[in-house]
């Protein structure tokens, strides 16, 4: 059922951006709705096609954690016109590797092939977009092998376990406080029906963006994705807007203990806001901050409590920025032999006191923005992770503008703004504050 | 140290399992490879890749944790370890300081064959960031705080190790297999041996192993041959010329039989293998073939079929073909619930016992070649790979008309070979198998 004309099809003004002199970006929307970045890299002739839906584990109904995960695995079963497993055979028998991976946001499928294999691998996932044929059998099959999933990836790890309880308790309300894999009761009562809703609702075109990068012509892309892609139908149903955290009031303590546990450190991370493209500095400002905190033996909290005071072995700072709805910001420290988490916590707080009191140095400041320039330079030895960036920015309602705009805007930040930034969102009542200790371990 | 726990990552459809086949792949037509001499006299190999103003240098130190002394294994790891710790007039701060401020990434890293050293550099600033490399590799501080702090570090990851099942049954089969040699002992050392370790054995092993007549370079990006020769003389011009070591050849075989060490987890972890065949055997690359089938292919390869499709039993199922400087091994491992480690095992020796006895069919080798051949010039879309596959070709002396001849190799292998190899390497009764969890019937 063909809906779009193809003379009607770009409904986005072409854009082409210049991310280097050879990795060109551009960018379009098919009739149906679906959107289209391709990045140029023509080094080699070797293609990376990515399909990232618009849909992740924080859309998932409540009770059925995991079924977005779970849906990901079932899309490499039957077709109406392939056989169980063989999407990734086919792939494998012409050169090319595939997989994919889902997370809060966004689902993505992908593929490296020879460039002149793009076609088919295009017409295959355009195939299961929409004719995936599921039975109860298969449905059960993997279900068993996402449990085994779940038990090499998180029960078998009492960190990984510990990072599950530390999300739980930092939202209050949001589903970024479920585990991506979902919770083990309820996989396990994961079945068809829960699969058939999942797939009808998110699988559509209007939901995805497909990104293709190397040795490709935009043009040509274009041409078939009109092709393949083009005559799927649209859902017209966006993802339903989601449960949003409540003002945090609190600060929460978590203390884990669990045998397996050789290494005790602590943890502690606050609820912060995501990239927000209205104020796209606060966001650059939390980054800086990560990095000034806590990105190597420089960082603030390493020189701190690492090389001056000798109490941890290792100390680091993090923050996603780049989820739709939220981000968390966390920092950590794992003490030294003969320390205990409590001085190595209060050692942490001593150093976010510092920097919220009196803010980064320039020298501090223009460590991160150099080293973030020669990341860009860096970034474009590898076409997948350019892909990577294109593709999950665009899946959480981001621009291709927003991604070229990126760099200058860190290179904006302030010490102003780091200080700011530091001093709004680093307080107690967005914390949760973990201990992981071995059982048995004195407090 | 970076703690893979503190890190939060999306769900994959199948984590790579580390250490899947060596022979990665190289492309063949675009590559124009140099095979040059210094003038100071060391040879190197070229690809300049004008696109992107870095270069990419990779280093390899034939000898590795093999070579550690007794009662000091480790000692090769820990002084990977410190060389960016401080040199010369650099203290740790300031060597962290001055690479920052070059915008430069370096990497070390030792194995059981080799000590691995990678540099990413800016164009712009590469004379800089090669003076301190070199000062890295010839004159390392060994400075008191770094070696305390480093050595905390390497204790706390071998301890977080003896609760992790994989690592555990790793460990012990390497044990079982290399009673008396090097290779049976874990090559970051064990607690006992990481603290004995004194400045002066750092010292000794950096003598000993970072020696001009025992390194592999390749070098990819923008710049020119004479350029480049004039580097790799800058970046060694402080380690002794000395000689490569000489690999002996052991005799020792693991034992055959399934062991299991107890370990309280859900899920059990089990390492199997035997020896295999070293890549001068004639039959390698045949054997390179019949592996993609049995356990190499991921979602193409046997096992992964009958373990995780069919009945679900695993998240992921591997085998590869380890040719080590001093031995030649077939290995695999598995993860899987407790109560299905003993089916999980039978169906994989059945499978073993099935390709010995029949080797693949004409569509199976079919797949394998179009893959094998097919994905060969799509590993060579970065110049960080690039540089990665021409050290490894140095060290396997394969020559630089490799490249050209692999495809061909591949081709000409044919059903006869796989049945033939498949016998004489498959021995399903000497299969060592270690399992670690608590495993139900298995003793």
């Amino acid at each position: 059922m063909r809906l779009a004309p193809i003379s009607a099809a770009m409904l986005a003004a072409l854009h082409v951006g210049a991310a280097t002199a050879d990795q060109k970006v551009t960018d379009f929307t098919l009739g149906n709705g679906m959107q289209v970045v391709v990045i140029e890299d023509h080094r080699a002739e070797v293609v990376t096609q990515m399909v990232w839906y618009r849909v992740g584990s924080a859309d998932e109904p409540r009770g059925h954690s995991g079924i977005a995960h779970f849906f990901e695995h079932l899309m490499f079963k039957a077709t109406s016109t392939l056989a169980d497993g063989a999407f990734s055979k086919i792939v494998a028998a012409n050169g090319g590797s595939d997989n994919a991976f889902t997370s809060y946001d966004y689902t993505a499928y992908h593929q490296r092939i020879a460039a002149d294999r793009l076609e088919l691998v295009m017409e295959m996932e355009a195939d299961r977009m929409r004719n995936l044929v599921l039975t109860d059998e298969v449905v059960a099959t993997e279900r068993a092998v996402i449990l085994e999933e779940r038990n090499q990836r998180t029960d078998n790890s009492p960190q990984a376990l510990f990072g599950e309880q530390m999300d739980a308790a930092l939202y209050l309300n949001h589903p970024y406080g479920v585990p991506v894999i979902g919770w083990r009761h309820e996989i396990e009562t994961l079945g068809l029906e829960d699969a058939r809703a999942f797939y009808d609702r998110y699988y559509a075109p209007d939901n995805a963006v497909l990104v293709v990068a190397g040795d490709v012509a935009p043009d040509e892309v274009y041409r078939l994705a009109e092709t393949h892609y083009g005559p799927i139908r649209p859902s017209g149903r966006p993802a339903a807007a989601r449960a949003q955290e409540p003002p945090q009031l609190a600060a929460r303590r978590l203390a884990m203990r669990d045998a397996r546990v050789r290494q005790p450190y602590v943890l502690r991370s606050y609820l912060v806001p995501a990239y927000d493209p209205a104020n796209p500095r606060e966001a650059a400002a939390l980054d800086v901050l990560s990095e000034i905190l806590g990105s190597g033996l420089t960082s603030r909290l390493a020189r701190t409590i690492q090389l001056d005071r000798k109490i941890a072995i290792d100390t680091g700072a993090y923050y996603s920025a780049f989820r739709r709805d939220a981000g968390d910001f966390t920092v950590y420290g794992v003490p030294a032999p003969g320390q205990d988490l409590a001085t190595v916590e209060a050692a942490i707080d001593e150093v976010l006191a510092g920097l919220i009191e009196s803010g980064p140095t320039e020298e501090e400041l223009a460590r991160v923005k150099r080293l973030s320039r020669a990341a860009l330079i860096f970034g474009q030895d590898s076409i997948a992770s350019q892909a990577q960036l294109y593709g999950s920015a665009l899946a959480v309602g981001r621009t291709v503008q927003d991604v070229q705009n990126w760099p200058e805007v860190l290179q904006s930040v302030t010490a102003g703004d780091v200080r700011a930034a530091a001093r709004r969102f680093l307080v107690p009542e967005r914390s949760v504050t973990g201990w992981l200790e071995s059982a048995g371990e004195a407090g | 140290m970076g703690m893979a726990a503190l890190v939060r990552t999306a769900c994959f459809r199948l984590a790579a399992a580390a250490g899947f086949g060596l022979l990665v792949a190289l492309p063949a037509a675009a590559l124009e490879i140099r095979d040059l001499t210094s003038p100071g006299g060391t040879p190197f190999w070229l690809v300049e890749e004008p696109s992107i103003p870095i270069v990419a240098v990779e280093l390899s130190f034939a000898g590795g944790a093999r070579l550690d002394p007794p009662g000091r294994e480790g000692v090769a790891n820990l002084m990977a370890g410190l060389l960016e710790e401080g040199s010369g007039a650099l203290d740790a701060i300031a060597f962290a300081t001055a690479r920052d401020l070059q915008s430069a990434r370096f990497g070390f890293s030792a194995g059981a064959d080799s000590v691995d050293v990678s540099a990413r550099m800016l164009v712009e600033s590469l004379d800089e960031s090669v003076a301190l490399l070199a000062g890295a590799l010839a004159s390392p501080r060994f400075d008191p705080e770094p070696l305390e702090r480093v050595r905390a570090q390497v204790l706390a990851a071998i301890a977080e190790d003896e609760t992790d099942p994989e690592s555990v049954a790793a460990k012990a089969w390497f044990a079982a297999a290399f009673p008396g040699h090097s290779y049976g002992r874990p090559a970051d050392g064990t607690p006992e041996s990481v603290r004995a370790i004194a400045r002066e054995d750092l010292l000794s092993a950096r003598s000993r192993l970072l020696v001009r007549s025992a390194a592999r370079i390749g070098i990819v990006g923008a710049i020119g041959s004479e350029a480049a020769g004039e580097m790799v003389d800058r970046l060694l011009a402080g380690l002794d010329a000395g000689t490569a070591p000489e690999p002996g050849r052991t005799d020792l075989a693991p034992p055959p039989g399934i062991r299991v060490i107890a370990l309280d987890v859900p899920q059990s972890a089990a390492v199997f293998g035997h020896l295999g065949l070293p890549r001068d055997d004639p039959d390698y690359i045949a054997a390179y073939v019949m592996n993609y089938v049995l356990g190499g292919g991921g979602f193409a390869s046997r096992l992964m079929d009958e373990v995780r499709e069919k009945r679900g039993l695993a998240y992921g199922v591997y085998s590869y073909l380890a040719d080590m400087d001093e031995t030649a091994l077939y290995l695999g491992g598995v993860q899987t619930a407790n109560e299905r480690m003993a089916e999980s095992l039978e169906v994989i020796r059945a499978e073993w016992s099935r390709m010995a006895a029949e080797g693949v069919t004409a569509e199976e080798l079919d797949n394998a070649k179009k893959y094998l051949t097919g994905a060969f010039p799509l590993s060579f879309d970065s110049n960080a790979r690039i540089a990665n596959y021409l050290v490894f070709m140095q060290e396997e002396k394969l020559g630089k008309d490799y490249i050209d001849r692999r495809n061909a190799l591949v081709e000409a292998v044919t059903l006869d070979d796989v049945r033939r190899v498949a016998a004489r390497l498959l021995k399903p009764e000497a299969l060592s198998v270690v399992v670690v969890g608590k495993p139900v019937g298995l003793e």
